[in-house]
């Protein structure tokens, strides 16, 4: 069976030249990196050198550069971590209701620890309003955490505003970049930011990987204790091999981001334009231009995204329904019911993200099956139908 | 070949969904339907929300836990088949949970297995699975559908009795039965333990799946009050006499007899029914309990419903013996059962299931007991012998 990857933005596949370069710590130079003997030199050099790649693609020292497991527990070492050092000043913290869960959920926890949280709301494009963002900082507020581009809707955040904003009210600012890196600009300087998540697994890196930008002088308190890893910020032993990939991919990213932007949008804009021509009553879900090149969220009308995915994995096409971290749930999702689509329609919403391996024969392949799919599920809706018979589409199209 | 393989061999490559629980009986349908040669996928239901518990490994020993959506993945892995897990929280709770907590409120004990195959497995599930391009729901149900020559479906006992659960299937209709599959229909427990483990399947030893799947350790009051609160009040014997207090009428079941806490020092009693009304819980003596028919509601038949009264085995709950029945149908839809000999703790809410030999005929929900001891419907029906009462008809088997 053909098989096409549209789900990106869940996960992307290790680049040949990552994995070359990280194979290597994983069989002979096996050491520990905080050995002073031989075995731990070419490990210790191998992640001096990611380190300076990752400093190098976010424009800022290696030193400000902490590794983490993940995207997630860099989201949660950013926050935790600045809500502990900060809590003598304050108490509150600034968000949005659409972040990734590794944000929310840590907002949350802190609120059960008795930090008040406010969850900014955001408009039918999906992004926020910065009156209402200065509305609600108080004296208390700590620590602002605004993710760059939404994993969902790929809709991007005027970042560099909102790091402007906090910094002339003294406030802390983190933005989880793990969707926009390798398809934006991440330079921390513009960005105002003075803490900022990547995550190897979606820039061509292996999974079990992450990293946190620290700006210097900023004061975190770790997550994990032990040794002396990391400069005292997160303890244990590094992954040496998932380290190296990290720098290697944050290299290519740098290298190779405006020829495959282009590419990747050119395939994009041919998934979105094709799949809009071919199925009637189809949704555009956020922002049409301010958005990563790689992201299409589109709403299919009457149809359950569930299902549709499922005949899509059926016929070896990956895409998904949202983040990954929420699928098996039929919660609609929280970032479409914060941009007030409603809940009949976001449940018919389909996430397809592009990576540098699609090629056009993928999205035709996908244009060629997905319309008869969509046609079958709507035939067998009685909605559908009712709605067919009663011009219900009209009604839609207006709202 | 055994005749249920070769069953499914005639009819060749179709896509067919399995409802996978994780135990041994589907995880076998499963098995037996790759071998047959359909293209078989498998789905897991979660039903119920875990996500509000901080530790999911905390909750265990029902149907649909996520321990058990856990071993259909890997079954799933072992046979090589595609496995998808929906989320039917929300009907399941609109269809079978709410209806467990109303039934209970109503002085009646619910049955949500019947309700959860009629409302999700042999409805939702069917509906995804049309939408899934596949043709068929298979279960790990131990019953048999069988299609004569006129093209109606029968639903027929398990060929093992002890494991037979048909009594949970009366509801299904002739558009259903054209889509289910039962593969186990022919086999005894035992050969499907031995083909899991011949399938080497960690399940093959796994115990057998509690009754209510969504609550846990079998404590549904926990639930009922948490939704519902409870309501104390009086317990009072038949003649109204008040002989204690209760903690809460749904703690209670038809024909209970330990826990009433009544000391006056002339039992044993028994709970014989309840009044959510005047929230009493009314006991008496043993030969209280025995009831001469029952009235019936919602009746479903799965052969030709009946012009006159009809002469059936009747099972009043699962595992409970046939007791010969004339079934009159009234008009409402609902029936009057009349058995042939008392039968003891007939309980509201329960299914009564009519059979003959071992074809399901159809069946309904038990809306009240007919008691000896209640003068009027004694008058009406048990002081005459049902047998000269209306003329029986009989089913010719197909």
């Amino acid at each position: 069976m053909k098989r096409v990857y549209f789900d990106h933005n869940a996960t992307t596949p290790v680049h040949p030249e990552v994995l070359d370069a990280l194979l290597p710590y994983l069989k002979d130079a096996w050491g520990n990196p905080s050995s002073i003997h031989w075995a731990g030199r070419d490990p210790r050099k191998a992640i001096d050198g990611a380190r300076e790649q990752v400093a190098q693609f976010l424009g800022c020292s290696p030193v400000e550069i902490v590794f983490t497991s993940s995207g997630s527990e860099s989201d949660n070492f950013a926050i935790k971590g600045t809500a502990l050092a900060k809590r003598s000043r304050g108490n509150h913290i600034i968000t949005t209701q659409v972040e990734h869960p590794a944000v929310l959920n840590t907002c949350r926890y802190l609120e059960k620890e008795g930090f008040r949280v406010t969850y900014l709301g955001v408009d039918q494009s999906g992004t926020i309003d910065l009156e209402e963002l200065e509305e609600a900082i108080t004296d208390e507020t700590i620590l602002m955490t605004m993710m760059y581009a939404n994993n969902e809707t790929g809709v991007i955040f005027p970042v560099e505003e909102i790091g402007r904003i906090a910094r002339q009210r003294g406030i802390t600012f983190h933005t989880d970049a793990v969707q926009a890196a390798g398809k934006l600009p991440l330079d921390v300087t513009k960005l105002n930011c003075d803490l900022l998540s990547i995550s190897g697994h979606k820039i061509y890196a292996p999974k079990g990987v992450g990293a946190l930008y620290i700006r210097r002088g900023v004061r975190v308190v770790p997550l994990i204790h032990g040794g002396h890893h990391e400069r005292n910020r997160r303890a244990g032993t590094e992954n040496v091999a998932g380290i190296v990939g990290l720098g290697k991919a944050c290299e290519i990213a740098m290298r190779d981001m405006d020829t495959e932007v282009a590419h990747i949008r050119s395939l994009r804009d041919r998934l979105e334009k094709g799949l809009m021509e071919k199925i009637p009553h189809v949704r555009l879900n956020g922002h049409p231009e301010k958005r990563i090149p790689n992201t299409t969220n589109l709403g299919f009308d009457f149809v359950e995204g569930e299902s549709l995915l499922l005949n899509l994995d059926m016929l070896g096409i990956a895409a998904s329904s949202g983040s990954a971290c929420t699928s098996g749930s039929l919660e609609p999702s929280h970032v479409l019911v914060a941009m007030g689509i409603p809940p009949e329609l976001s449940h018919g919403s389909v996430r397809f993200s592009l990576g540098r391996f699609n090629t056009e024969e993928d999205v035709d392949y996908l244009l060629e099956n997905m319309p008869p799919i969509v046609e079958r599920m709507r035939s067998m809706s009685p909605l559908w139908n009712e709605a067919e018979k009663k011009g219900m589409f009209m009604a839609l199209e207006e709202k | 070949m055994p005749a249920h393989l070769f069953c499914l061999k005639a009819m060749k490559n179709r896509r067919v969904i399995v409802a996978m629980s994780g135990g041994v009986d589907s995880s076998v349908a499963a098995i037996l339907l790759k071998r047959a040669g359909h293209e078989v996928i498998g789905i897991s239901m979660q039903l119920w929300d875990y996500s509000e518990k901080e530790d999911l490994s905390a909750t265990r020993g029902s149907c649909c836990s996520l321990e058990d959506i856990w071993d259909a993945r890997r079954v799933a892995e072992t046979i090589g088949i595609p496995f998808y897990v929906l989320n039917m929280e929300k009907v399941f709770s609109k269809e079978v949970v709410d209806y467990f907590v109303k039934s209970y409120l109503t002085g009646e004990t619910p049955n949500p297995c019947v309700k959860c195959n009629s409302e999700i497995k042999f409805n939702i599930l069917l509906r995804k699975a049309f939408e899934l391009g596949a043709e068929y729901v298979a279960t790990g149900h131990y019953a048999r559908i069988v299609k004569d020559a006129s093209g109606r479906y029968h639903l027929l006992s398990g060929v093992d009795r002890t494991k037979d659960q048909s009594y949970f299937l009366f509801s299904l209709t002739q558009n259903t039965m054209a889509h289910v599959l039962f593969p186990l229909g022919e086999l005894t427990k035992t050969e499907v333990r031995k083909i899991a483990k011949e399938a080497g399947l960690k399940v093959s030893e796994k115990g057998e799946s509690q009754e209510i799947c969504f609550v846990e350790d079998g404590n549904y009051r926990n639930l009922l009050a948490e939704r519902a609160g409870t309501r104390e009040g009086r317990i009072v014997d038949t003649s109204g006499t008040l002989l204690g207090h209760h903690t809460g009428l749904f703690g209670y079941t038809i024909g209970q007899r330990r826990g009433l806490n009544i000391k006056d020092g002339k039992g044993p009693y028994y709970v014989v029914s309840m009044d959510t009304e005047r929230n009493e819980l009314i006991v008496g003596r043993k030969e209280e309990l025995l009831s001469c028919g029952l009235y019936a509601r919602e009746l479903n038949w799965i052969k030709e419903p009946p012009a006159a009264p009809l002469t059936v085995e009747a099972r009043i709950r699962y595992r409970h013996s046939p007791v010969d029945a004339i079934v009159t149908p009234r008009t409402d839809g609902g029936a009057v059962v009349r058995f042939l000999s008392p039968q003891g703790a007939v309980t509201p809410g329960q299914a009564v299931v009519f059979y003959r030999d071992e074809e399901v005929l159809g069946g309904g929900w038990i809306e009240r007991a007919i008691r000896e001891s209640d003068e009027k419907d004694a008058e009406e029906l048990c002081n005459q012998d049902p047998r000269v009462q209306g003329k029986p008809v009989r089913f010719h088997s197909p």
